[in-house]
């Protein structure tokens, strides 16, 4: 949709494209998000996406086990054709929806965000995707809705971590319908311009830039807009360590490893840690949601 | 001890015979280097990409696993004795220093790559409960790695033995400290202080045993 929000993080501080053409041997039909490039830059913003290998061979989506590299290992057994995402709760019309018609709605182009994973490790990913708002347009939110509730595939057929009893499948994820609508929230479906593979939550996943990575849950299949807040997975099984908020704060720490710093992915045995920003460095446009919140509470 | 082995020797099959006979001509020093060798191995991998595209965690979690897999071999040596009566008695001690070895680095690899912030490592260290329990593993074993020679042996006497018993907390310390690392509860830490706990277990008196079970 129209540009509401402006990326500070360009296609100038990424890889340069021609190189980035040239190792991915991408097609030029990527360009279209790739034309916002330049409107808003900050040149202080030096932050260089990771590579292609980083962000596809280093997750966590424990629907294919708890290892870093079992999803890109197993995830290639997940069937993500067909594939509808059913919008239901308080929505004007609710329904299934099929993910091709969904696409045909929405507009599609690139962002590039700071990824920060509670366990204190960060990567910097060039998402393609559109804004949640536009999506939730889509099923029309009714005016008592507060909450977004996201639930994401259950099929241990084909996800087989999810033999494992350890979690209560499916995986849910929520957030506030303010949260929900912001525009920086994304639905994302590609990386580097590609269809995104399964293990990064194909064919579509959320993506929170200044939440925790777990809150940016992958291949959803239900939306639900809700009165009450929703409770999600990682907060059922350990309510001491896991909100529902889950906002990056360096100064709040988890109950067993401290937030203040980060590792990003990359950069070898010898990559030192840094310091984790505020909201991932989001501040600016997302600290106005929790006004007046103890955040410390709130976790 | 001489009259227990006495009553076993009708008993014992000719296989533990062949066993001990074989121990007894491995010399131990070839299996330090050997059992070193994954250090420099793993070190290659971390370099070119083998433990994945974060070698810290990885280079830091794999030495950690090592050092308690020696701890349980050193822990199964007692038990192997009593029970079955082979006798690899020669390889406590070099189970015990390559344990002390590897959780060095272990911890090596946590101050220097992972955190390498001074002021971190010490709110780590006061603040994260497995830290602390990480920590007091490591230093519960640097008298035992400090004593773990003859002179040591003759100069405590009795007391060496006591001393060493110091090795069961820290095997038991270590698969604590993994157990509370995990995001979820995991098969694997908790297998290793099952293992452990069994091991320590079976060196009960044969009449405490029957109590607890």
């Amino acid at each position: 949709m129209a540009y509401r929000w402006t990326n500070t993080l360009t296609r100038a501080d990424a890889t340069p494209e021609a190189l980035f053409l040239n190792r991915r041997q991408l097609m030029a039909g990527a360009a279209a998000g790739i034309a916002l490039a330049g409107t808003g830059a900050r040149s202080e913003e030096a932050l260089e996406p990771n590579s292609w290998e980083d962000i596809t061979q280093y997750n966590n989506f424990y629907e294919f086990g708890t290892g870093k590299s079992d999803p890109a290992s197993y995830a290639s057994a997940l069937t993500t054709e067909p594939w509808s995402i059913e919008i239901d709760g308080l929505v004007e019309r609710p329904g299934t929806y099929d993910f091709k018609d969904i696409m045909a709605e929405m507009n599609v182009e690139e962002r590039i965000y700071r990824f920060r994973c509670v366990e204190a490790w960060s990567m910097v990913i060039p998402w393609n995707g559109f804004e949640l708002a536009d999506l939730l347009a889509m099923a029309g939110v009714q005016a008592q809705a507060k909450y977004v509730r996201f639930e994401t595939l259950y099929r241990p057929e084909e996800m087989r971590g999810q033999s494992s009893r350890f979690i209560d499948w499916p995986y849910v994820e929520g957030l506030r319908l303010d949260e929900a609508l912001h525009p920086l929230t994304i639905m994302a479906t590609g990386i580097y311009g590609r269809t995104i593979p399964n293990q990064n939550g194909a064919p579509i996943r959320l993506v929170v830039p200044w939440k925790y990575g777990f809150k940016s849950i992958k291949s959803i299949v239900k939306i639900t807009l809700t009165e009450e807040e929703p409770v999600n997975t990682w907060q059922q099984l350990q309510p001491s360590e896991y909100g529902f908020y889950a906002n990056v704060n360096p100064e709040v720490d988890h109950p067993r490893w401290s937030q203040a710093t980060e590792r990003k992915i990359g950069g070898g045995l010898f990559s030192p840690r840094i310091p984790t920003l505020m909201f991932n460095g989001y501040e600016e446009e997302v600290a106005s949601l929790y006004e007046g919140m103890d955040l410390t509470r709130f976790y | 001890m001489s009259g227990r082995q006495g009553m076993r020797v009708e008993a014992k099959p000719a296989w533990t015979d062949r066993v001990n006979g074989f121990v007894r001509r491995v010399p131990t020093w070839p299996l330090y280097i050997l059992y070193l060798l994954p250090v420099p191995w793993l070190l290659y991998l971390a370099q070119t990409g083998g433990l994945g595209r974060e070698p810290i965690k990885a280079l830091e979690h794999e030495l950690g696993e090592i050092a308690l897999q020696l701890l349980i071999f050193g822990l199964c040596i007692t038990p192997l004795r009593r029970y079955l009566g082979i006798n690899l008695l020669k390889f406590r001690r070099m189970f015990g220093l390559l344990a002390f070895i590897y959780v060095a680095l272990h911890l090596l690899v946590w101050l220097v790559l992972d955190v390498g912030i001074l002021s971190q490592i010490w709110a780590d260290i006061l603040k994260r409960p497995y830290i602390t329990i990480g920590m007091v593993g490591f230093v519960l074993l640097v008298p035992l790695a400090v004593t773990s020679n003859n002179w040591s042996v003759r100069k405590l006497g009795p007391a060496w033995r006591t001393l060493h018993k110091l090795a069961y907390v820290a095997a038991i310390l270590g698969a604590v400290h993994y157990i509370m690392l995990s995001k979820v509860w995991a098969v694997e830490p908790l297998a290793y202080l099952a293992a452990i706990l069994a091991l320590l277990a079976l060196r009960l008196p044969k009449r405490r045993q029957k109590q607890i079970a």
